[in-house]
């Protein structure tokens, strides 16, 4: 089957079979390997993008039921001035051992903060419950979030004309 | 994982669908959020030969309130129920039990729907909507008909809806009064299937006397069941400490849980006993004030 979506910013016109799913279409024909496949039975989020900005589990969407939508997967975090400030934090805070769930992570945590820009460790810990880290454990990561948080809402009051959640969506680290 | 191979169909109209799945009966299979359906099929416990996505069918999406009753379309998400600030007064089971399914990866996907189409022992909604005394719409051949919640589990994973039906609605009925709901649920890790579930529904009369009383059992017998000796028992009665202790002892003898890797019968009665105390104690606390009349 014939579609055409977008992926990170950039349209994709692709034929696919409509059993593959969402996680192999990325990895398989687009060579987007950042969105790690880890339980492929709808357990574990390491495979968790955004499809139209809705954080899910692409191992249980079919690839062409992405057909029109837009996706966004960890390698459209980075921006043009390098890591998204919410991947640095992961870096700062040690947020991950094995790096395997980190993309899923990240993207949870990256839906979380659009709709939820200062969220309580409480929310943060909901916001991820659907990800399972098997290393690291969920504290370090749990930091990082609040600590991205705080920096992009720092680079908000810098500039008052932008939201906290715009900075966020543009990808832009923010210092 | 990748399922066997089938056809996929995506009809952007309900009339569309429906005559796909007169054309293709019981080779078609309906594809909503696709959270059960789709892991079941990569692990080939399903391999419908023909998939009929509903996802582009706007009719399907959405809620509101009509002469009496709420009515939520089939293909809204768990997590759209979950923030719908607008429904928690009048409707607050709605976001309670939405909290509790899965995780937010999969309720940002599933659909309520879905869901009760899928007929897991285990459902959440399942146990809601039997509290709510709500029923399901359903379109096929014969046009719309509307199955109570009673009626619609049959038995595991299957439901009242024939072969060629799509639920298209869930009809929850307005509360005529002030109303709570809880819904409790313990499982293993987050996100986890029930152990057991219960979800309470009450609403009082201006006298401060239960006018509707509902409890959804889940996780506990082939399919979600209904409360009914507590519902019976509570209506035209104060939730006073009395009454929510004699409730409370009810709610598991319409249970009918197993052994399994989860837990025993016996845990899982009394799981619901405290559930049914717990649930019932909050909801008297938010109806009538801090002091539960006594």
């Amino acid at each position: 089957m014939k579609i055409q979506l977008r992926i990170n910013g950039r349209t994709k016109e692709s034929d696919v079979e409509p059993r593959k799913l969402l996680a192999y279409y990325l990895r398989e024909d687009l060579g987007l390997t950042g969105t790690h496949i880890g339980c492929d039975t709808t357990n574990c989020g390491a495979c968790t993008v955004l499809l139209d900005g809705k954080a899910v589990k692409s191992c249980t969407v079919l690839a062409v039921q992405a057909d029109g939508c837009d996706v966004m997967t960890v390698e459209g975090l980075e921006g043009e001035d390098g890591l998204h400030p919410l991947q640095t934090a992961f870096w700062e805070e040690h947020g991950l051992q094995c790096g395997y769930c980190t993309p899923g992570v990240l993207m949870s945590g990256y839906a979380l903060l659009q709709s939820n820009p200062q969220p309580s460790e409480a929310e943060i810990r909901s916001g991820i419950s659907g990800n399972v880290c098997r290393c690291t454990g969920y504290v370090n990561i749990v930091k990082a979030i609040r600590s991205a948080s705080a920096k992009l809402a720092g680079a908000a009051d810098d500039t008052p004309s932008e939201s906290a959640k715009e900075v966020a969506a543009s990808g832009k680290k923010s210092d | 994982m990748f399922p066997n191979s089938f056809e996929y169909m995506a009809p952007t109209t309900l009339a569309e669908a429906v005559e796909l799945m007169q054309r293709h009966e019981y080779d078609a299979k309906v594809l909503s959020g696709g959270q059960s359906l789709l892991p079941m099929m990569k692990l080939r416990m399903a391999a419908p030969p023909i998939l009929i996505d509903i996802n582009s069918i706007d009719e399907l999406r959405g809620w509101k309130e009509e002469s009496g009753f709420l009515r939520i379309g089939a293909l809204t998400r768990h997590s759209e129920l979950e923030n719908a600030v607008e429904l928690r007064d009048r409707y607050p089971l709605l976001a309670e039990t939405a909290v509790w399914i899965a995780d937010p990866l999969v309720r940002n996907r599933g659909t309520i729907g879905g869901s009760l189409a899928h007929a897991d022992p285990a459902s959440d909604w399942g146990a809601a909507m039997l509290a709510l005394h709500a029923r399901v719409e359903g379109i096929g051949s014969g046009g719309e008909r509307q199955i109570p919640m009673d009626d619609f589990f049959v038995d595991t994973f299957t439901t009242a809806l024939e072969e060629t039906e799509i639920a298209t609605a869930v009809l929850v009925p307005k509360p005529a009064g002030r109303t709570a709901g809880r819904y409790l649920k313990i499982e293993r890790k987050a996100g986890d299937f029930a152990i057991a579930g219960l979800a309470i529904h009450v609403v009082l009369a201006s006298d401060g006397t239960v006018a509707e009383a509902g409890f959804g059992i889940c996780a506990c017998g082939p399919v979600p069941l209904r409360g009914k000796r507590a519902e019976e028992y509570l209506l035209g009665k104060k939730l006073t400490p009395e009454t929510i202790d004699d409730v409370s002892r009810m709610v598991p003898e319409d249970a009918d849980p197993e052994d399994d890797l989860r837990g025993s019968a016996a845990y899982k009665r009394d799981v619901l006993r405290v559930f049914a105390e717990r649930g019932l104690s909050d909801i008297a606390k938010e109806l009538q004030g801090e002091g539960v009349v006594g």
